[in-house]
């Protein structure tokens, strides 16, 4: 039911290499390049956030694992700008530009400081929460959209099925699971849940060691 | 007339390339480039973004040399009219100068100063943080989690990529990594054995997977033996790692 992107508790990846804290934010200049281009590219208002998280998804596990990270959001970015008519298949591969309707939409050099500082709260109205601090609930099995098949979804694979407390109470927040899909943001109340590291894993590391997932409630059942 | 249509396109901008007249392919696809677009000999048919099927993904049509793909993209959304590269310089001014771990640094020192502070960063660390003027893009539902002796803090996304970029700026590349997103998770102490850590015995260790919108920043314990030291200089001890949880706060001795 999975896609590659939704790696937590993988084995065989290899040691994590720590960097310097002196190391620069972008090794590569195109990195850069790359992160802006992406951002100015979203100013265009013609995808929300979760959409370009799955379009980087919906690459194929063959490219998501050859792709360096911003690889990864370059290719979602001219998936997604195909996908909106933004831009043609053939201007990607090199003919020349046509006029777009959308310049005015352009994100202007004076703006750009207020657009990062204002950024794109989540948080919405909505329905009062169904579970409490404290309460034992269920996640879904398996980790998937309901929705759509194959679709978004935030419930990482290795937390499906698992039995875990309600810790943190966040209102309701936009629902990605419907909202990569363009089915409106139906918001729902947001979760931080706690899981034993035994339960997920089999084993802890250390006895009382936990592992917590931020789950939106229809990932969630009660446990009586 | 596809020869005479890539005239100001990407490949123009990028190779100075403008065809001598239109080629007219008997297909009707584009003049043959790829020994300009990817170093390939002419002929040998690899990283021909033209040839490929029209099923293949958009992002395949792209040069295949990572520099050159955001170069051709950045170009044509440029020439669309609907990207400003001056608008882009000033993200990149952002994040690579203004906006980081700074940030979060004089966040923790405020609180091991202020307990008022302190105490309002834990009930409601997006308020508190926007106090000391850090809010936007992906720090708009910031929660604090307070390291204790009992408990050890550690942030990860493991479905991508999530971070307090508010506070902490654009993740490092470790945390970025599959094997970080993979790992530390399943076996955080071992991850932080590789950043050198070792916690003590008993006291328990936390993993919070970012994978919603909120954004956590881990408020570290303050070392023993600082009581002296101001504000200032309690944050020049604050590392980033130690804000994800990879790291501890100690007094260079």
């Amino acid at each position: 039911m999975s896609r590659v992107h939704d790696m937590g508790g993988r084995f065989g990846d290899g040691p994590v290499v720590p960097g310097s804290e002196d190391d620069p934010v972008f090794a590569q200049e195109w990195h850069a390049r790359a992160l802006a281009l992406t951002l100015a590219a979203g100013a265009l208002g013609q995808w929300n956030l979760d959409v370009s998280r799955y379009a980087r998804e919906c690459l194929s596990p063959s490219d998501y694992m050859a792709f360096s990270y911003y690889e990864k959001w370059l290719a979602g970015l001219a998936d997604l700008l195909v996908m909106r008519g933004v831009v043609t298949r053939a201007e990607l591969a090199g003919a020349a530009p046509a006029d777009s309707t959308l310049t005015d939409r352009r994100l202007k050099p004076e703006a750009v400081a207020g657009v990062l500082a204002r950024g794109g709260p989540a948080s919405r109205d909505g329905a009062a929460p169904r579970f409490a601090k404290g309460d034992r609930v269920r996640t879904r099995h398996p980790a998937r959209n309901v929705m759509v098949d194959g679709g978004h979804t935030r419930l990482p694979g290795y937390a499906a099925g698992l039995v875990g407390t309600v810790e943190l109470l966040h209102g309701c927040h936009v629902f990605p699971d419907a909202n990569a899909h363009d089915q409106g943001e139906q918001p729902e109340p947001l979760y931080t849940v706690v899981f034993e590291a035994a339960e997920v894993w089999g084993r802890a590391e250390a006895p009382g060691d936990t592992v917590s997932c931020d789950l939106w409630q229809s990932y969630l059942e009660p446990v009586a | 007339m596809q020869g005479a249509k890539l005239f100001g396109g990407w490949r123009e901008a990028l190779f100075g390339l403008r065809p001598k007249a239109p080629t007219h392919h008997p297909l009707g696809r584009e003049p043959r480039l790829s020994g300009i677009v990817s170093g390939a000999s002419e002929g040998h048919g690899a990283a021909m973004p033209h040839d490929h099927a029209d099923n293949a993904p958009p992002h395949s049509l792209l040069p295949p040399e990572p520099a050159l793909r955001v170069k051709a993209l950045e170009t044509l959304l440029t020439r669309k009219g609907l990207v400003d590269p001056a608008a882009l310089d000033q993200i990149i001014e952002t994040y690579a100068h203004k906006v980081g771990p700074r940030n979060g640094a004089a966040v923790v020192a405020r609180a091991w100063v202020d307990a008022d502070f302190r105490a309002r960063l834990l009930a409601d660390a997006t308020a508190a943080v926007a106090e000391m003027g850090f809010a936007g893009r992906q720090g708009e539902h910031m929660v604090a989690v307070e390291n204790t002796p009992e408990q050890h803090n550690m942030v990860v996304c493991t479905l991508c990529s999530c971070y307090p970029w508010p506070l902490l700026g654009i993740p490092p590349g470790w945390y970025k990594s599959d094997a970080y997103r993979a790992r530390a998770v399943r076996e955080p102490r071992a991850v932080l054995a590789e950043f050198g850590v070792t916690l003590p015995e008993g006291q328990r260790v936390r993993v919070w997977d970012s994978t919603a919108e909120v954004r956590y920043l881990v408020l570290p314990m303050r070392p023993e033996g600082t009581g002296g030291m101001d504000e200032a200089a309690l944050a020049a001890l604050v590392s980033r790692d130690a804000m994800i949880g990879t790291a501890l706060v100690a007094v260079p001795t």
